[in-house]
């Protein structure tokens, strides 16, 4: 990889932190409604996995969507004004937090019901392979969503129909406030590909160099092999599911563990290693990264509310 | 115990009544059936009566006053008797129905017992005629809302149709769509016995309604308010004798298959026609600087439709046969009744005629039709007391008022007008050649 | 015009639409080498290949979740629920996603997708496979919801479904599949949302669709024996409801029965009626009435079947009880 791409990713990720950490505050000082999932903590696992795919290989996630959303190209103005509730949001101030998307990027959404868009990336994928095109479609999905119907019926569709699908779960130890050991009957996630004879791996999720390398990987065999192909991304959310989570399942010592495994920090360790990189770039990097962010908020405020005439537009495109 | 007596309903449509006159004051006694206080509502003056005897305690409202139906207005009670309960209720009853409505359920049994009687008359004048009767044989109050489909309610609000009046042959007792129909035609044969037109359209709820306007509705109001504040009206009423005009129909329509029959106003169009002949300064219309005589005698025929009315026209009506006349706005007037009027139908006309004749008016002035100079408003043909030769003798007359345009005519063509067209109306062979 | 069935009209209409544009397939259970569990499908495969006609597990959720990816990247799916009982399994894509892709991402896609799907009762399925949920569906605003009761409707119907940037459930019923009608000859559409006269009357007007089109239709014969003359409107799109027709009718006619198949409690009656007294209040001269489906699960046992759902007798004494 360049110096430059190196550095990209390294501004994505301080972005990814910065935009949630500022949302976090813009949601307590009430200005951000409903749910509001953070990506802090996990933001290797876009990043490396994002920066892996051609512009071609769409992009599909869950709820926790605001990272992926950056990694795709999507500006932080329009993320933050997404979760303002703004007409110049991604989705016009419609979908929230857990609703952007970009067509012109080729990130197909953010989707809030658990497990339910993976089936819809089996279709994605099912599209191409009909136009003939050899796109990837890249799927995000939380371990939780791998305990669901959805989960099994899309793997099995996908492996059956040879889609270009890399399914990646970001495995980050929580469903909600339930742990993979308490609810999934294997705690590597992985495992469950085997049964659908779908080949599969495991990476670190902190450290966003693996994860770019395995997706490079992964998404090479899918492409050339036209086979599914489900990545497991061992990570951890620092903040709780959402706002408001009172944290009782687990302790602040398992916390402070991984926050010391903060997958910025190993990125930027990493970064330093190498000789044509300085600490005062990647400062200057942060800096960027902290006034890109103060530029979005000032944006997002001053953008207009969605006009009454928005209310019931795009109920049906044929109104 | 003190009574409190309430502000009387006098008609199934009366909301509220305007107290016009104390009759006793404050301490003075007064005897059951003894009249207590004046009141007037839309249609008449009434007095109300006390329902019990006793010294006149409280009046509860000033003269003038506007009061709601069954608003408290006096209390009636003995001299030295606390009234505070009859006093906190009055208070906080504006508008709460009171069961006690002496007066309201004494004229819910008169109007069931006159239902030969027109309605509306019976309504002004049954409190008068009827004593009150004793508090203790206090009939429920006015029944419930007449019960009547949707439809229904609407019809005859449209058509002025007192419900109260309809036999219902739905469900229970129900007033359908087929009742109001047998009523209509009912009126429409002139036997006024089972339905009485009410000239007054108020819904029976008290409660505000708002109706958008219609097209035809914008447009009348727009006509109608241009016409009445910018052209300069006089009118003249003339009364005609119409004995042979309704002997001669008679004989006419008994020659003519149902369906051609001739009414009273295709008479009138023809005799108006012909009478323009002789004066076309009104048949004409005023243009600014001048007047515009017009060559057709081209009359306009108001039709009540739905929501509103239309005026068809009857062109160059002096030309034409009472029959093709007759033939030509039934056909018209069937066609507007239904929404079904062609543009040529309605243009052109040059003279107007409204005729209320069949809802038993006797006498109105109607709005010009701008730009046309003049309108004759028609009333009722109807057999009444006249004095012919020093001996009083029941005639058919007639009344119609002519509304002009003072800008083009004046009251002496409008009269000579008037007496011509009676030569026609009252020698009506004339318009048979 | 040739008199053909209705499974005829469907299939007619599909051969049409995937002749005319390629991104057109057909995905669902036993669609394919099988030609359709309800024979609608049949000779497609061999003619259009399994990528066009492309049969899938027993899955719903990714049938109709895989139709509605391949939708939002241009095709244009027609996913086939072979019964519409199933779609209870795949409730999410039916109601929480076709309907809100769109509206939710602010415009960004299109879901150009048919939802055909089997219903009805009658033919000793048992509770869980004989259900007329039509109501259900036309509950969510972003689907649209069509039911035809003639050939004509179903072939120019679906081919405008096909065609439609939006959802669309499309509802079949299984016992009408033989019913014969007339069809223009050639290409033809007919618009989604639009309410129809199928039978002038001046007496009553029956507002109805699907089966019980059929049921109405024999009703008015018999009540025409007696001089009562009903007019019936068929809805043929529950969602987007088109009550103009409806209402024009009522107003000539001032009595109405709403027929349906469903369930009475929260069904195509109750809004049809609601709609009628919101709109024409002052033209009704009795309640409006509903037949529809007894409220219990419908019996295996024929006779008890038959008597849960509605019938030509229920109709034509509704229409008497209306006229009362």
């Amino acid at each position: 990889m360049d110096k430059e791409k190196l550095l990209q990713m390294y501004y994505e990720m301080v972005l990814i932190r910065r935009v949630e950490e500022r949302g976090a505050e813009l949601y307590q000082a009430g200005k951000i409604g409903g749910f509001m999932h953070l990506y802090i903590g996990q933001e290797a696992v876009s990043t490396g996995l994002i920066a892996a795919r051609e512009p071609r290989d769409r992009v599909i996630t869950a709820y926790r969507d605001h990272g992926v959303a950056i990694n795709c190209g999507i500006s932080a103005n329009e993320v933050m004004a997404e979760l303002l509730g703004k007409v110049t949001g991604t989705s016009k101030g419609k979908g929230g937090s857990m609703h952007m998307a970009s067509v012109e990027k080729n990130m197909w959404g953010g989707h809030a019901i658990v497990g339910g868009h993976l089936p819809i990336a089996a279709g994605l994928a099912l599209g191409d392979q009909y136009q003939g095109n050899d796109n990837v479609t890249i799927c995000m999905f939380g371990d939780g969503a791998t305990n669901i119907g959805y989960f099994h019926e899309a793997l099995n569709v996908s492996m059956t129909w040879n889609l270009r699908v890399l399914w990646v779960c970001e495995n980050n130890q929580y469903g909600m406030g339930t742990s993979v050991e308490r609810a999934s009957a294997v705690s590597e996630i992985r495992q469950k590909a085997e049964g659908y004879g779908m080949k599969n791996s495991r990476v670190d999720g902190m450290d966003v160099l693996a994860v770019y390398e395995a997706a490079k990987q992964a998404i090479d065999y899918v492409r050339s092999e036209s086979k599914p192909y489900l990545l497991e991304a061992v990570t951890y959310r620092f903040r709780g599911h959402s706002m408001g989570d009172p944290e009782r399942y687990r302790s602040q010592d398992e916390v402070k563990k991984w926050q010391d495994n903060d997958p910025i920090g190993i990125f930027r360790a990493a970064l330093l290693k190498k000789k044509n990189i300085t600490a005062a770039e990647l400062d200057e990097i942060e800096a960027r990264a902290e006034a890109d962010t103060q530029k979005a908020v000032e944006f997002a405020e001053a953008s207009p509310e969605p006009g009454m005439e928005e209310l019931f537009k795009d109920v049906y495109v044929e109104d | 115990m003190a009574e409190t007596i309430n502000m009387p309903k006098l008609g199934f449509d009366m909301a509220e009544g305007t107290l016009v006159r104390w009759l006793k004051k404050e301490g003075e006694t007064v005897t059951k059936g003894e009249v207590l206080a004046e009141i007037e509502t839309d249609k008449a003056t009434v007095e109300v009566e006390a329902s019990v005897s006793g010294v006149v305690r409280r009046l509860l409202v000033d003269e003038g006053a506007v009061v709601p139906v069954n608003t408290p207005i006096a209390i009636v009670g003995s001299a030295d008797e606390a009234i505070d309960e009859q006093l906190s209720v009055a208070g906080g009853q504006s508008s709460v129905v009171s069961d006690q409505s002496s007066v309201s359920s004494e004229q819910s049994s008169v109007s069931s017992e006159q239902l030969s009687v027109s309605g509306a008359a019976a309504s002004a004048s049954a409190p008068d005629r009827q004593p009150a009767p004793a508090m203790e044989a206090a009939a429920p109050p006015a029944a419930g809302p007449v019960k009547a489909s949707p439809l229904a309610k609407k019809m005859a609000r449209e058509r002025g149709l007192d419900l109260s009046q309809v036999r219902g042959s739905g469900p229970g007792g129900r007033i359908v769509r087929r009742d109001i129909e047998a009523a209509l035609r009912t009126v429409d044969r002139g036997l006024q016995t089972v339905v009485s037109p009410s000239t007054v359209h108020r819904p029976p709820s008290a409660a505000e309604e708002t109706v958008a306007l219609t097209k035809l509705r914008q447009a009348i109001a727009r006509r109608m308010a241009e016409a009445k504040s910018t052209v300069p009206h006089f009118y003249v009423t003339h009364e005609y004798k119409m004995d042979a005009l309704m002997a001669l129909r008679a004989q006419v329509n008994a020659y003519l298959p149902e369906e051609e029959k001739v009414s009273v106003n295709d008479f009138i169009i023809r005799a108006v026609a012909l009478t323009l002949r002789q004066f076309p300064n009104l048949n004409a219309s005023f243009a600014g600087d001048k007047v515009l005589r017009h060559g057709a005698v081209n009359i306009g025929v108001a039709v009540a439709v739905e929501g509103g009315l239309l005026t068809v026209v009857c062109k160059e009506a002096d030309q034409k046969s009472l029959r093709q006349i007759a033939a030509e706005v039934k056909r018209m007037a069937a066609g507007a009744r239904q929404g079904k009027v062609k543009p040529e139908d309605i243009e052109g006309s040059t003279f107007s005629i409204s005729n209320l004749g069949m809802f038993d008016v006797e006498n109105f002035a109607a709005i010009i039709n701008p730009p046309e100079a003049a309108i004759l408003a028609v009333g009722s043909a109807r057999q009444v007391p006249v004095v012919e030769q020093g001996e009083i003798k029941v005639g058919w007359r007639m009344k119609a008022t002519l509304s002009v345009d003072h800008r083009v005519s004046d009251g002496a063509e409008a009269a000579q007008f008037l007496q011509a067209l009676a030569v026609y109306l009252e020698e009506p062979l004339r318009l048979l050649v | 015009m040739p008199r053909i069935t209705m499974r005829e009209a469907i299939s007619q209409a599909l051969w049409e639409e995937m002749e005319r544009d390629p991104a057109v397939f057909i995905l669902g259970e036993e669609v394919g080498v099988w030609g359709g569990t309800y024979a609608v499908t049949k000779g497609f495969y061999d003619h259009f290949g399994p990528q066009r006609v492309k049969d899938t597990p027993i899955a719903e959720n990714a049938i109709l979740g895989a139709a509605i990816g391949a939708a939002m990247v241009g095709l244009r799916p027609v996913a086939e629920l072979m019964t519409i009982n199933f779609a209870f399994s795949a409730m999410d894509y039916v109601v929480n996603q076709a309907p809100k892709l769109r509206y939710m991402f602010g415009g960004q896609f299109r879901i150009p997708l048919v939802i055909r799907a089997v219903g009805g009762g009658g033919r000793q399925l048992g509770a869980t496979h004989s259900q007329t949920p039509d109501a259900v569906f036309a509950h969510f605003p972003g689907l649209k919801v069509v039911s035809p009761g003639t050939p004509e409707d179903a072939k120019g119907l679906l081919k405008t479904a096909i065609r439609s940037d939006d959802p669309v459930l499309f509802i079949e019923h299984a016992t009408m599949y033989q019913v014969r009608g007339e069809v223009p000859e050639g290409e033809y559409l007919i618009p989604i949302g639009q309410s129809k006269v199928q039978r002038p009357g001046r007496d009553v007007t029956i507002v109805t669709y699907a089966k019980g089109l059929e049921l109405s239709l024999k009703a008015a014969d018999e009540l025409a024996k007696e001089g009562i003359e009903v007019e019936i409107v068929d809805l043929r799109t529950l969602r987007p409801l088109d009550m103009g027709p409806v209402l024009e009718s009522f107003k000539k006619t001032n009595r109405a029965v709403i027929v349906e198949e469903g369930w009475r409690s929260y069904g195509v009656g109750a809004e049809v009626a609601a709609r009628i007294y919101e709109e024409a209040f002052d033209y009704a001269d009795a309640p409006i009435l509903r037949v529809a489906q007894k409220e219990v699960p419908l019996p295996y046992n024929r006779t008890l079947e038959q008597a849960a759902l509605p019938q030509v007798p229920d109709i034509t004494a509704a229409v008497k009880e209306v006229l009362k």
